[in-house]
């Protein structure tokens, strides 16, 4: 195969933010979860826990809690504000002040009629939830002392309020609380200290779980307000709290980053009948708050201040082990690392970083050395900041593009649009906004400059797509590529080929388009797979292109009849791809081409990249699928028997993006797990054996 | 090792115009071991009482007049002999107070030295080389002098020896850069005259020291490249050989000189194995060549070393345990200790450290309390008596000195031995315990072998217990009590003796195993010996089924309800099961334990053992692989507290036992299981070894491999693919 010259980038100090709420969506099999800096993120469970959407976040935004109502999301924060979300277009629909102070939690009750938020000022507001709208009903009884969570009873008569130092029970019709439940405070010095509820969970039984600051778990019974048991979890807080559908099982997440599940089981065999909540298993998967959680069918989904979210499969629900039975921890955002977060000027070798805030533009380094694989070149010139372009607005960036020469680069955010022209000569850099842009162009999911960088294409609403003519002096709109399916979901992903001919977009309902750009109209409809498309590429001069799917899955597609597949992705298909490739837990975010060998894929994700030569024989489950190490300590004339399409190198961990430059220099962006985990602030103190 | 203790000043020296002279000629013994005769380089005796560091009578010459030779003692007349002037002896006594009214005698010839040693006439030594005794001399003094030496010889130092009666002077010439070597014998007179062998440097010797030892006499001289070399001439030499002899040498210390070559130094024997050099530099320091250092001559390790502050004149002299070493400004005085250091402290078979070193310091005899006993007797004589009178109120028997049960010994009954010897231990004092002891054991001992009916077991294990004594001491003590089949005190012994030689030790084994069983099981012994072998044995009783396992070779037996099979089948199938039982009694062991940790030396133990036959040597290793199993087997878990046999003493012992009868094992049909279990544990100990070198190997490659490299920030590597 040969050698490689790599750019080993690792000052990308990209920050994920730490994950504040979380409500899973059982019909649709939809996790939203909120960030501290207010993005919103949907996950689809349904196809490989794969990151389907992101909202941007704002700064102004700060989220509590999130709440579905069927298929609408719904979010409250401490802002006092309550905001749905347009999961079509990204961004917040509407928002709408409560007049209650900053709003603590948002429930609904199972009928998706009503929606009560827990207020600073001490009152539960009720709120009708309307087609397009939600409307305030009425307040339950005011009490003294913030509502800091809310259950709602499934029979939608009574709400379960945790406040300070005690649990408010309240008969929804009359708006009365019927119930106080007095919540003991902790033991020693945090005596003097008001005991936070932090969680409450009422279930159908009237019984109310709740979880406090004082790091009990306790179970009541909401009938007669009496405490049934006590379970000490923690010496720090419980901060979660989350009941199966079934209710058979509760689980706690702890500041200690520990998960406690308990389960409504007879304590012996015999007496079947007599059941009570006991304390079962203890999942350790955090080093930080556990400030989400939910339990669902198979798993415990969990996520907190350490910014990873951890889906915990529950091993008696699975007969056989398999690949959903793993363990999976997301630590990246899949869709932002695929381009959200980085672009890569080829001819360049410019980077683009994203941040919430801003952008920041570097320059590789280079080096006339030549070595010896496994050396590190001395460098001639090191990486460079070029340029730190910082937002305007209050809105996060949610989507950049730097052209491939180098000379464009643009970015939007849910309310506006902002394309600048770089000049580099030498040393010197100079940027200049385009000052006129046209009025259809005022937000993007996605944006994606031609090869040749003379045109610019924007995602806009229900899956369309702007296209923009550059010039030296001015932009100018030129067409709306639409699709026929008539699908409303947002573009993630967009790509052109190199002759300037085709544009690919594909959008969260699994639909690849083909647009023909010469005659600015769709082309056709790739071949719909069932698994949503986590990075695509069109090759430079063959035009063939390359989609990998959430589940693993490559296809490749022959041009300019793109609706088949090539010969090669055929046999692929008929012999299935190696288990060890499918097993694999993180989608592949990045396909790239080699432009001088038209049957070499660059492919990566986040452990691994991955050169595909679809001139060599595929692998069969039999052989040995990383096998490169194998192919090093053999000679010469062994080595073509064992070679397979699939070379994998993972010397390269936590990646964010791999791409193959023109001058066959690989350049590889770490974000080591380490880094982040560093800048995490000190977990709590925990007494450790000799310490 | 040899120590060097806190020296101090015994007088301030008198700066010398010239900075090579010395400013003290020579320091002599007197009658009393304590005193020093201190001559001057000028006109001064001085007689010092060395411990209390004051003078205590001096001497001078008149103004004008020079002493040329130190001042010695004769021991025989109780006077001092000085020579002044070169050719002016004088002779006076301690109550002289004036030297120029004392006996005078002008003689012929220059003279050299006079030489006085105990036990020894005085010996006049001239300068041209001739011998007189002092008193021949004296009574003619103007008698002729006849020259020895040649020309341009010059005496460079001198000495004499008294050995075996007979008297020698020995000096050293040189002449035009070579130097010889005279032996002189007085009565009859012979004179030997020897060529040492040139330093290839060419250089002179710079100090010489001679000693007697083995009837031969020892010459220890120093060069300046640090060499010390030893040439032996025996005292019964070939007498009448006419003409020059070569002097053979020997190298017996290369000394670190460091920087240049050794200045002003010197070098003393002190014993067969130490040398006190003077005048080097130490090793570890950086500079200077003022150090007082004792070698060792067998190991060529320095043992000790002290800084000497000021400039050292390369003199030193050493009488009983005292160096004597002027430097600076004064004449220090450095008592030293030199232990007996030995190969078998180095590197061979000591028992059990932590046993070790409960004894070692006591077990050994001291000599200065034997032979100096007298001096430390005067004033400990009366605390001594002011305590056993004390003593005497509180006990209601008066209690009897060493020397009267001594005498009881001879004839009183066994109870009244053990309760006297008893009461002497328990109050005896550390110091003379040690003497008294092994008189009281050896008196034991030889009444209980002249009278076969009295044997006193509990006196002879209470002075055994009291830890003073030793093999050495005693010798026929063990094989009394193996005679007497006292194997508690046979236990005791090979505990507590640290030299029981081999052949003893194959005398003890031989018995052990030899008894019955029968016999042992009653003897009471050691508790924690015993104990120890308890848990072995009941470890595996419980056949190593620690947390629910069971080997697969219990597979069969180890089921409750298995119908148990006849054992003579079980024996062949389950030839390890076999193995399981001790094959020796529970206190045969603990006294086979005992002889397994007593310390031997390989050579000398394997003659010994081939007087074992051929059952004895199967049945004891039999007893050692059953041990090995033991411990091999991980079950028990050794108490670190307890006397046991290590692991190490085991397997010596089995390559021991099989070493001295290899060819009768091989032969024997008994021994054929024996043996093929012994190759497979070889084997597994082989394999284990193999598979430790394996991952040594690899850990070393893990070693080998680079630390990760720190990993910036940015860099563009080279990777390839295949």
């Amino acid at each position: 195969m040969g050698e490689f010259k790599v750019h080993r980038v690792r000052f990308f100090d990209y920050m994920p933010t730490a994950i504040r709420a979380m409500a899973f969506n059982a019909h649709t099999e939809r996790l939203a979860l909120a960030r501290m800096d207010g993005s919103v993120e949907i996950f689809n469970f349904t196809d490989h826990y794969f990151q389907e959407k992101v909202i941007p976040g704002k700064d102004s935004r700060s989220i509590e809690s999130l709440c579905w109502v069927g298929g609408r999301l719904f979010s409250a924060g401490l802002n006092g504000e309550i905001a749905e979300y347009d999961l079509e277009n990204l961004r917040p629909k509407y928002s709408l002040e409560a007049y209650g102070g900053p709003i603590w939690t948002i429930i609904s009750n199972t009928q998706g009629t009503q929606l009560a938020i827990g207020c600073e000022d001490g009152t539960v507001k009720l709120f009708e939830v309307l087609e397009e709208h939600i409307q305030f009903e009425r307040n339950l009884d005011r009490q003294k002392g913030r509502i800091i969570s809310l259950s709602w009873h499934p029979s939608g008569t009574h709400i379960a309020a945790g406040m300070m130092d005690m649990i408010r029970v309240f008969d929804v019709p009359t708006g009365h609380a019927v119930q106080r439940l007095l919540v003991d405070r902790g033991f020693g010095g945090s005596k003097s200290r008001e005991t936070v509820v932090w969680s409450v969970a009422f279930l159908s039984d009237h019984t109310v779980v709740s979880g406090d600051s004082a790091g009990k778990v306790q179970v009541w019974d909401g009938h007669t307000g009496t405490l049934v048991k006590t379970h000490l979890v923690t010496k720090w807080d419980v901060l979660a709290l989350s009941v199966s559908k079934d209710e058979s099982s509760v689980v706690a997440g702890t500041s200690e980053g520990t998960v406690i599940q308990f389960q409504f089981i007879a304590p012996t065999l015999h007496q079947q009948q007599d059941k009570e909540w006991v304390r079962t298993r203890t999942f350790k998967n955090h080093t930080h708050d556990v400030r989400a959680l939910a339990e669902i069918e198979t798993a415990i989904v969990s996520g907190g201040m350490d910014t990873h979210l951890v889906v915990r499969p529950l091993l008696e629900k699975f007969d056989e082990k398999s690949h959903a039975s793993g363990l999976r921890k997301i630590h990246f955002p899949h869709v932002i690392a695929n381009n959200i977060n980085l672009s890569c000027a080829k001819k360049a070798g410019l980077l683009l970083f994203q941040f919430p805030g801003q952008l920041e533009l570097w320059r590789l380094g280079d080096s006339d050395e030549h070595g010896k694989p496994g050396d590190r070149l001395p460098l001639k010139r090191k990486p460079e900041k070029l340029l730190l372009l910082k937002r305007k607005g209050e809105d996060h960036i949610c989507c950049s593009a730097l052209s491939s020469c180098g000379g464009w680069l643009a970015y939007s955010t849910v309310s506006s649009v902002r394309i600048y022209r770089l000049q580099t000569d030498n040393n010197n850099i100079s940027i200049t906004k385009v000052s006129k842009l046209p009025k259809a162009l005022h937000s993007a999911h996605q944006l994606c400059f031609s090869s040749d960088s003379s045109k610019m294409f924007a995602a806009s609403s229900q899956s369309s797509v702007l296209v923009i003519a550059l010039t030296q002096s001015e932009c100018k709109y030129v067409h709306t590529l639409k699709p026929k399916s008539g699908s409303r979901q947002p573009i993630h992903l967009m790509t052109t080929s190199g002759d300037g001919k085709w544009l690919a977009a594909a959008n969260s309902d699994c639909e690849i388009h083909v647009y023909n750009l010469q005659k600015l109209k769709l082309h056709c409809i790739v071949p719909v797979y069932g698994s949503c498309p986590s990075a695509m590429g069109i090759h430079p001069t063959t035009n063939n292109m390359t989609v990998v799917h959430a589940d693993q899955q490559v296809n490749t597609m022959p041009s300019p009849h793109i609706k088949q597949y090539t010969d090669w992705s055929r046999k692929l298909q008929k012999q299935g791809l190696h288990n060890v490739w499918l097993d694999r837990d993180t989608p592949v975010t990045h396909v790239t081409f080699n432009s001088k060998n038209p049957n070499q894929v660059v492919l990566h994700d986040m452990h691994m990249f991955c050169i595909i030569d679809q001139s060599l024989p595929l692998p069969d489950q039999k052989t040995q699928f990383y096998n490169q190490m194998t192919l090093r300590s053999l000679s010469e004339q062994e080595r073509p028997s064992h070679l397979h399409a699939f070379k994998i190198c993972k010397t390269f961990q936590d990646l964010l993006c791999v791409s193959l430059l023109d001058d066959q220099s690989l350049v590889v962006v770490e974000r080591p797990l380490l880094a982040i985990t560093s800048q995490l602030p000190a977990p709590v103190r925990q007494k450790k054996f000799a310490t | 090792m040899a120590t060097l203790f806190e020296g101090f000043t015994l007088c301030g020296l008198v700066q010398t115009s010239s900075a090579s002279d010395s400013a003290i000629q020579g320091i002599e013994l007197d009658g009393d071991s304590d005193h020093a005769v201190v001559t001057d380089s000028t006109r001064a005796v001085t007689l010092y009482k060395v411990s209390d560091q004051k003078p205590l009578g001096s001497w001078t010459v008149k103004q004008g007049q020079l002493l040329t030779c130190p001042a010695v003692f004769n021991f025989q007349t109780k006077e001092y002999v000085v020579v002044s002037d070169n050719k002016v002896i004088r002779v006076w006594k301690e109550e002289d107070l004036n030297l120029d009214k004392a006996f005078k005698a002008t003689v012929s010839a220059d003279v050299w030295r006079v030489h006085s040693a105990p036990g020894g006439e005085l010996v006049v030594l001239f300068q041209r080389g001739a011998v007189r005794l002092l008193d021949s001399l004296l009574s003619a003094p103007q008698q002729p002098i006849e020259g020895i030496l040649s020309e341009k010889e010059v005496i460079r130092w001198s000495t004499n020896i008294v050995a075996e009666k007979q008297h020698f002077v020995l000096f050293t010439t040189e002449q035009r850069g070579e130097h010889f070597l005279y032996v002189q014998r007085l009565n009859p007179n012979t004179l030997q005259k020897y060529r040492l062998e040139r330093e290839d440097s060419g250089a002179s010797p710079l100090s010489f020291s001679a000693s007697l030892r083995d009837k031969h006499i020892n010459l220890l001289y120093l060069y300046p490249n640090g060499c010390v070399y030893q040439s032996v001439v025996a005292v019964r030499g070939p007498v009448g050989l006419e003409g020059v002899q070569a002097l053979p040498r020997s190298l017996r210390l290369r000394l670190p000189v460091g920087e240049g070559e050794l200045g002003a130094a010197s070098a003393v024997a002190l014993d067969e194995a130490h040398v006190a050099v003077v005048g080097m530099p130490h090793p570890s320091a950086r500079t200077g060549k003022d150090f007082l250092c004792i070698w060792n001559t067998n190991f060529q390790t320095l043992q000790a070393g002290k800084e000497m502050v000021g400039r050292i004149r390369g003199q030193v002299w050493c009488y009983l345990g005292k160096l004597f070493v002027p430097h600076g400004k004064a004449l220090s005085v450095i008592p030293y200790e030199c232990q007996k250091s030995s190969l078998a402290s180095a590197l061979g078979k000591l028992r059990h450290p932590g046993i070790a070193v409960s004894k070692s310091s006591v077990a050994i005899p001291s000599w200065n309390t034997l032979l100096h006993g007298d001096q430390p007797q005067g004033p400990t004589k009366i605390v001594d008596t002011r305590k056993s009178k004390l003593r005497r109120k509180s006990q209601s028997a008066p209690a009897l000195t060493v020397d009267q049960v001594l005498e009881l010994i001879k004839t009183g009954p066994v109870e009244e031995v053990r309760r006297e010897v008893e009461a002497l231990v328990s109050r005896g004092d550390a110091q003379d315990l040690q003497l008294s002891v092994g008189r009281l054991a050896c008196q034991l001992v030889a009444r209980s072998q002249v009278e076969t009916a009295f044997y006193a077991p509990g006196a002879l294990a209470r002075l055994v217990q009291t830890q003073c004594l030793c093999h050495s001491m005693c010798p026929d003590l063990l094989l009394l009590a193996l005679e007497h089949k006292d194997y508690f005190l046979c236990q005791l012994c090979l505990q507590l003796f640290p030299d029981i030689p081999e052949v003893v030790t194959c005398a003890c084994l031989k018995t052990f195993i030899g008894v019955p069983d029968g016999d042992v099981e009653m003897v009471s012994l050691e508790p924690d010996s015993v104990s120890f072998m308890e848990g072995l044995v009941a470890a595996g009783a419980r056949g190593g089924q620690q947390n629910g396992f069971s080997p697969p070779l219990f597979e069969d037996s180890c089921d409750p309800h298995h119908q148990p099979k006849p054992p003579q089948h079980q024996d062949k199938k389950n030839p390890t099961l076999q193995l399981e039982v001790c094959p020796v009694g529970l206190h045969k062991a603990v006294l086979l334990n005992e002889v397994l940790q007593t310390p031997y030396s390989d050579n000398l133990l394997v003659p010994h053992l081939k007087d074992l036959n051929a059952p004895q040597v199967i049945l004891f290793l039999q007893y050692l692989q059953f041990i090995y199993l033991k411990y091999s087997q991980d079950v028990y878990t050794q108490t670190p507290v307890l006397r046991s046999p290590t692991m190490t003493q085991i397997i010596d012992w089995v390559c021991l036992l099989l070493d001295a009868h290899f060819t009768v094992l091989v032969m024997a049909p008994d021994a054929k299981g024996l043996l093929s279990n012994l190759q497979s544990f070889v084997k597994s100990q082989v394999k284990l070894f193999s598979e430790l070198g394996k991952i040594e190997g690899s850990l070393q490659e893990l070693h080998k491999m680079k630390p990760s490299k720190d990993i910036s920030q940015y860099s563009i590597e080279v990777i390839e693919l295949f």
